[in-house]
């Protein structure tokens, strides 16, 4: 434990004199940093942080120090989390990039690979794009039809994804494509990396009911895909694209996530008392709608219930056993749950919540709408409920196909 | 708050699994329960409870306990609420410990601490006064008389009223129901002049009386804390309840639950397990999911009244208004998914949405519990 205490002590003192004054303050949408320089934070700040965190290895703790992570061990992955939460530190880099493609890599990459992606990762130089639903693949990922000739020495790819988060800011993907159509479904996918700057493909954003184009179309039209970034075998990419899954609903993302949401969980449901106290009004100090009150109380006592929950699956990891099957509800349950607080938001703003845009709305009002509508996809993006629910019955509570 | 088990508790928990597993299966229960046993437990298996220290876990060491704290009662609460064992740990252990430790004198803790943990003394609170727990609507009048108080009034749902010893009775020596000041807590022999007692047989097969108080002489020395400041006790008193009640339940859902679980696995229906059709799938994995939330504010809740925190009574509302609703959810789909073998008696599984139902009316419903919450948070 001393070693532990001396780890805190130098991390709390090199974020404080590392980690710069706006980095500590909530992030805006808009200074995300998901990595490459198509997509800039308007913040200069943001790259300083960015650069001193990735000197670190920090901007991926858990990462070897050979491919440039920090090499930390869980207890001391959690140290820095709960000391970066302590100064409401900003997470430095997101993206698929750290959260996704990074861990397969690392799991599945050959080592020229690794050496020649990793470090761009980390340093977020490159960021990722996720080529995986299809419009006729979508729960059943499976069936994707994207195809890849072997023409020697790469794929000639053609055909076209959907759901494409950021890939008009996107400088690679990693992509499933059909490299054997004769094959059973599971058994002629193979998973290829290639430049979003080939000739012949062409992006298309898809307007979300939102108004907001977070995805997009992405077509492929004789694209080569050079064979040395084909990841693991040729036709066994399935076995990849579930372990990349894993790791996008994993335990390590659920720690790091399980701060984060921890404020983030307070603030909001903070929020959706005190506008109900201001909107609906107290009698005999009960909000005045006793139904809407009975609702809210529901939510915050399930926001509390799933926090501790969160809170547990990493005590469980700091006492050395791996992450329980708890950390497998939270994609399911957390979506649910957002939704949940926004639908009760929108009941006690009554129509001031449905404001598009012009006069007669707050900025904080006509951001609530298109938030609201964005919820949506928590509960289908990555996996639908229902599909995560079919996960569970299947790998944790062993039920049959 | 620790939301983990140290290697102590879980021993504990691993020694009360192997006790109740062995001890105390659902055919005890249901042996007590056929041969209209007049005890409603087994004094032998109380015995054996005792020698393993399980009715001083929570009481300190100086007192002859264990001082193993709501944690270690959590484990053992889990364990038999696996299995549905009926025994006076809830009144004697629980109840009646937490209100001589918050409410006696130096005094009369070194008098009943030690009989406590030697499981040499029964006790039992008799609170309720209506189907529905409402802890400060006490009609039952304290009068001061003579040196003491006379009691009269008429007490329901008693937990092990007919077997104990001694009666916590929350009366009221000011005021008129509903109002938290002027409760007292008295401390009476259950074979004082006055005190008639009837056994209420209970779906759940657990032990319960309605007990009738007329013109009790009680002493004064029989006062648990400060006149009239009953409920500063009391509240202490039933927040312990309900959290270990919690932990409890907590067993019993998950144990009817992993049962309903093999099932859904072996029973086919079509030629086919029945556990491989979706509609069966989606509701186990929505019900895991409620578990998992469940475990996390029952461990808490525990850590909580260890740590003495003032974050007990909303912790208490959080775990008795969730564990109920997940107790209520998955004892009633277990008897769904076994079809009519679960209508049958002589399944075991039926106990379970019975035992759910009356912890759900023990010390406040999930609505009692929501509405608390929602004052605790200031709306």
């Amino acid at each position: 434990m001393a070693a532990l205490d001396d780890f805190r002590k130098d991390t709390r003192a090199w974020l404080d004199e590392n980690c710069p004054a706006s980095m500590r303050t909530p992030m805006t949408e808009g200074e995300t940093v998901s990595g490459g320089s198509k997509h800039r934070s308007p913040n200069p700040d943001s790259y300083v942080w960015l650069d001193r965190m990735a000197e670190k290895g920090w901007t991926v703790p858990a990462w070897p120090k050979e491919y440039g992570g920090g090499g930390l061990h869980t207890d001391e992955f959690v140290v820095l989390l709960e000391e970066m939460a302590r100064i409401q530190a900003r997470s430095p880099l997101e993206g698929m990039g750290v959260t996704m493609i990074g861990p397969t890599l690392l799991e599945y990459g050959s080592e020229e690979q690794k050496q020649r992606h990793l470090t761009k990762i980390v340093n977020g130089e490159i960021r990722w794009c996720q080529g995986y639903s299809e419009p006729g693949a979508g729960s059943d990922l499976a069936g994707l039809a994207t195809k890849a000739e072997d023409k020697g020495d790469h794929f000639l790819v053609n055909g076209s994804k959907i759901w494409t988060s950021g890939a008009q800011f996107a400088d690679w993907i990693f992509c499933l494509v059909r490299t054997e159509p004769q094959a059973p479904k599971h058994e002629g996918i193979s998973f290829v990396l290639f430049s979003m700057d080939s000739p012949g493909i062409s992006i298309k954003p898809i307007k979300l009911i939102s108004g907001a184009s977070p995805f997009c179309e992405t077509f492929f039209d004789d694209v080569k895909a050079p064979k040395e970034d084909l990841v693991h075998k040729v036709n066994q990419g399935w076995t990849v694209a579930k372990r990349l899954l894993q790791h996008e609903r994993s335990g390590l993302r659920a720690l790091a996530s399980a701060g984060a949401s921890r404020t983030a969980a307070t603030q909001t449901t903070t929020s959706l008392a005190d506008v109900a106290k201001e909107t609906i009004g107290m009698v005999d100090n009960h909000l005045a709608n006793p139904v809407l009150r009975d609702s809210i109380i529901q939510y915050r006592m399930n926001a509390n219930a799933f926090s501790l929950t969160q809170r547990r699956t990493v005590e469980e990891s700091e006492a050395g056993s791996t992450p329980g099957a708890a950390t497998s509800i939270f994609k399911f349950y957390g979506a649910d749950l957002r939704k949940e607080q926004l639908e009760l938001q929108l009941k006690a703003r009554g129509t001031q919540s449905f404001g598009w845009e012009g006069d007669g709305f707050t900025a904080e009002e006509l951001n609530l709408t298109r938030t609201w509508l964005a919820s949506r996809a928590g509960s289908i993006a990555g996996g639908t409920n229902e599909v995560q629910l079919n996960i569970l019955a299947k790998r944790v509570l062993g039920l049959p196909d | 708050m620790p939301l983990v088990l140290n290697e102590e508790q879980n021993m504990l928990k691993d020694a009360a699994k192997d006790f109740c597993g062995k001890s105390t299966p659902i055919t005890e229960l249901r042996k007590l329960r056929d041969d209209k046993d007049e005890t409603g437990f087994s004094r032998d298996i109380w015995q054996q409870m005792v020698e393993l220290g399980w009715a001083g876990i929570t009481i300190p060491e100086d007192f002859g306990g264990l001082g193993f704290g709501y944690l270690g009662m959590g484990v053992v609460m889990e364990e038999c609420g696996r299995t549905l064992t009926a025994s006076p740990l809830m009144s004697t252990a629980v109840l009646g410990s937490s209100a001589i430790l918050s409410g006696a004198s130096d005094e009369q803790k070194a008098e009943l601490l030690p009989a406590l943990a030697g499981g040499e003394l029964l006790t039992a609170l008799a609170l309720e006064e209506t189907p529905h727990h409402s802890p400060y609507n006490i009609s039952t009048t304290a009068e001061k008389s003579g040196d003491g108080y006379k009691l009269n009034g008429s007490k329901k749902f008693v937990l092990d009223g007919h077997v104990a010893d001694q009666l916590v009775v929350v009366a009221r020596s000011s005021g008129t129901a509903g109002d938290r000041d002027g409760l007292s807590l008295f401390l009476v022999a259950a074979d004082s002049d006055g005190i008639s007692t009837t056994r209420t047989i209970m779906a759940d097969s657990r032990n319960a009386a309605n007990i009738e108080l007329s013109n009790v002489q009680a002493p004064a020395t029989a006062l648990l804390g400060a006149e009239g400041k009953g409920a500063d006790v009391l509240d202490k008193v039933l927040d312990v309840g309900r959290i270990v009640l919690s932990a409890e339940m907590l067993g019993g859902l998950q144990e009817a639950f992993e049962r309903t679980l093999e099932y859904l696995k072996v029973r086919e229906q079509f030629g086919v397990p029945i556990g491989s059709f979706q509609a069966l799938k989606h509701r186990a994995a929505e019900m895991f999911c409620e578990i998992e939330l469940s475990k996390s504010v029952v461990l808490e809740a525990l850590s909580a009244l260890d740590e003495d925190s003032d974050e007990v009574p909303k912790l208490a509302s959080l775990a008795k208004a969730r564990l109920t609703d997940t107790y209520n959810l998955v004892s009633s789909e277990a008897i769904q998914m076994h079809g009519g073998i679960g209508m049958t008696d002589e399944h075991e599984i039926g106990f379970f949405m019975k035992r759910a139902r009356v912890c759900e009316h023990s010390f406040g419903n999930a609505a009692y519990h929501r509405n608390r919450y929602g004052e605790l948070e200031g709306y």
